[in-house]
């Protein structure tokens, strides 16, 4: 088990090398930095000492270690644009999609794993096929158009939650929350809704495959044979069993949330790393987005890392310490 | 101690409803076991042994479904009974066991999970207590270091030991009536022989009947006391062992005993019975046998052959081996 934690830890380091070194690659080859940073009356003396002062006449591999070093320690420079540090637009931004992207985490776990099992349970009960006619518009729906579509029912025609923002906000010092207020959480809904919808469906037809799957199995047949309650034969013996792949997916999904709170993010005007990325985009802000790539992608590698750890939880098969057969 | 069976069956008529027709994968089936006895049900693949355990257990898989006949466990109906009452009969009244140890136990769980959850769904007992009685079950199907290895996962055992503990798990709520369904047959040959052992004496110490359904009529021959043979949904022939296996009466019997390879009946080659069992959905008209039978006359082919009682006649065979009056009056 150590050695494949830390097989997998490598690959990971590895993944972020790569990534780091398409970020770096964004400095070098998306326009001078240096000509954006000093406009049109500049010396070449100017030029010199502010190449020199970012390092820019080191080798590459020196600036590449450099940048490494630097983004190891979440030192991304200063933003073209704004002109303050990377890293404290970020902070100041991270909170909003991380709460955002748990809420709807979270209710696409709920709703995806409640949904999944009820229609494979009553596989051929009216409720489930209107749930699963449903959940074929949760998949074949832009996320921009529900998003639009939501605003349009809750906050236009009847005017029931907030159509953009996050509403009022407490700061803790190191953290923004919407949890706290009334406003906050309102905020909350329509925008988790819009960015939950697609993975709590695809969560849920996971579940129901594989409950389907599972439920056909001689344990469960042996389970009703031994008089267990349904209720024990469908949630301890078969859900847990349709755990593994459905873990897989919905970590993996988890990263995507935070990922693609791009799109409901910019739906919303949701104040989110998200937006901050799409405006930096429209201003070639390169240490802005170096700073987002990388941290997606720690999210993503650490995501997939902690899925794999999970599995040990989950299956004891895969756990090479247990008791040996013979 | 009284007369009344354990599992009373009665003319069960098991149907298959489908598009185009109305299967019937037993039918007319009639058989009492007894207090610790063992009844061997035998037939081909598809001759509606394994629906038969399955309906008196009251797991019919839709659309497959009990139309008429009845059920009595030690006197009492059981197939009108609703799903939560079937449900309590299932592990205390009837348990089961099944054929492929590999995939009948729940690989998250360890085995004494399982073990104290199903007591403790039957038996009001603490987790404790519980937990005592499993290492118990265990050590008596014979799991060396049943207290170290109740915590392991299904995975950690071997096949043969995997089938000892589905043993346990179907035993441990004392139902008064086992069917084991085909127990054996996913099993290594030299292990075989354990298990019906196993299973054989653990029934007899406890009284309780089983209802061994297999296709190997070597462990009929070792095990069971009465045995009916099953063919395309019907009972060909019910009676004591020892008397079907060495004095088959039913044409069909006599074929399989025929083709069986037992040393014990000191037989040189064995014989063939030419063709197939029919699909449930083409059953020849009159007895379902006769196309393979080379004593068929025109009864045979004309009308269905007599059903069989659980406690008269012996052969559903209008003409069975052996008999020389006419045979009519078996029926």
């Amino acid at each position: 088990m150590i050695a494949f934690i830390l097989r997998r830890v490598f690959q990971s380091v590895l993944v972020l090398l790569i990534v780091g070194l398409v970020a770096f690659a964004m400095f070098s080859f998306v326009g001078d930095p240096v000509e954006n940073m000093l406009g049109q009356e500049r010396t070449q003396a100017d030029v010199d000492r502010l190449r020199e002062q970012m390092g820019l006449d080191q080798p590459i591999v020196v600036q590449y270690w450099t940048f490494l070093g630097n983004a190891f320690q979440g030192n991304f420079g200063l933003s073209y644009r704004q002109g303050r540090e990377v890293s404290q637009i970020i902070a100041e931004r991270l909170p909003a999609t991380l709460e955002l992207a748990f809420v709807s985490g979270v209710f696409a776990m709920l709703f995806g794993i409640g949904f999944g099992v009820f229609t494979a349970i009553r596989r051929n009960g009216i409720g489930s096929n209107v749930i699963m006619t449903l959940s074929l518009v949760g998949v074949s729906l832009p996320t921009f158009l529900i998003g639009i579509l939501l605003i349009w029912v809750f906050s236009v025609e009847l005017d029931m939650l907030p159509s953009f923002g996050r509403g009022d906000t407490v700061d803790l010092g190191w953290w923004t929350t919407g949890f706290l207020t009334q406003s906050g959480l309102k905020a909350l809904i329509l925008p988790s809704i819009t960015l939950g919808l697609y993975q709590m469906t695809l969560i849920m037809r996971l579940v129901r495959s594989e409950m389907l799957e599972v439920l056909r199995q001689d344990y469960i047949r042996f389970a009703r044979a031994r008089g267990l309650r349904e209720k024990s034969v469908n949630f301890r013996h078969a859900l847990k069993n349709t755990l593994v792949p459905v873990i897989t997916v919905t970590g993996l999904q988890l990263g995507s949330i935070i990922a693609f709170a791009i799109i409901t993010e910019t739906v919303f005007q949701w104040p989110g790393v998200g937006l901050l990325f799409i405006n930096a985009i429209q201003f070639v802000d390169i240490p802005v987005m170096a700073a987002y790539l990388m941290l997606i992608s720690v999210m993503f590698v650490g995501i997939n890392l902690i899925v794999d750890l999970l599995y040990f939880a989950i299956d004891p098969r895969l756990r090479v310490d247990g008791t040996k057969g013979h | 101690m009284t007369d009344t069976p354990v599992l009373s069956v009665r003319n069960l008529v098991v149907e298959i409803q489908t598009r185009h027709a109305v299967l019937r994968p037993v039918d007319n089936v009639s058989f009492d076991i007894a207090r610790g006895e063992i009844l061997g049900v035998v037939g081909e693949s598809g001759a509606g042994k394994s629906m038969t355990g399955n309906a008196v257990i009251g797991l019919l898989d839709r659309p497959a479904q009990i139309v008429s006949g009845e059920v009595y466990l030690n006197g009492r109906r059981i197939d009108t009974l609703s799903p939560s009452d079937m449900r309590k009969i299932r592990g205390t009244g009837i348990g089961m066991v099944f054929q492929d140890p590999l995939t009948s136990l729940n690989p998250l769980l360890t085995v004494g999970e399982q073990l104290i959850e199903t007591m403790r769904e039957h038996l009001p007992i603490s987790q404790s207590e519980a937990r005592e009685r499993a290492v118990k079950a265990l050590e008596e199907v014979g799991i060396p270091g049943a207290r170290e290895r109740i915590d392991s996962y299904p995975h950690a055992f071997s096949g043969g030991m995997r089938q000892r503990v589905v043993i346990a798990l179907a035993l441990c709520a004392e139902p008064s009536l086992v069917i084991a369904d085909e127990p054996t047959t996913a099993l290594d040959v030299s292990v075989q022989a354990q298990i019906i052992t196993l299973l054989r004496r653990l029934c007899r110490d406890r009284g309780t009947a089983v209802m061994l359904v297999t296709h190997d009529m070597g462990v009929i021959a070792e095990t069971a006391d009465k045995v009916a043979v099953m063919y395309a949904g019907r009972t060909a022939e019910l009676g004591p062992v020892r008397e079907v296996l060495t004095r088959p009466r039913h044409p069909y019997t006599e074929g399989l005993m025929g083709s069986a390879p037992l040393a014990s009946l000191g037989q040189t080659r064995l014989r063939q019975i030419p063709g197939n069992m029919p699909r449930l959905g083409a059953l020849p008209q009159g007895c379902a046998f006769h196309p393979r039978c080379n004593r068929a006359q025109t009864a045979c082919r004309r009308d269905l052959g007599p059903t069989l009682a659980a406690d008269e006649g012996r052969a559903a065979c209008w003409f069975p081996v052996g008999a020389t009056e006419t045979a009519k009056d078996i029926a």
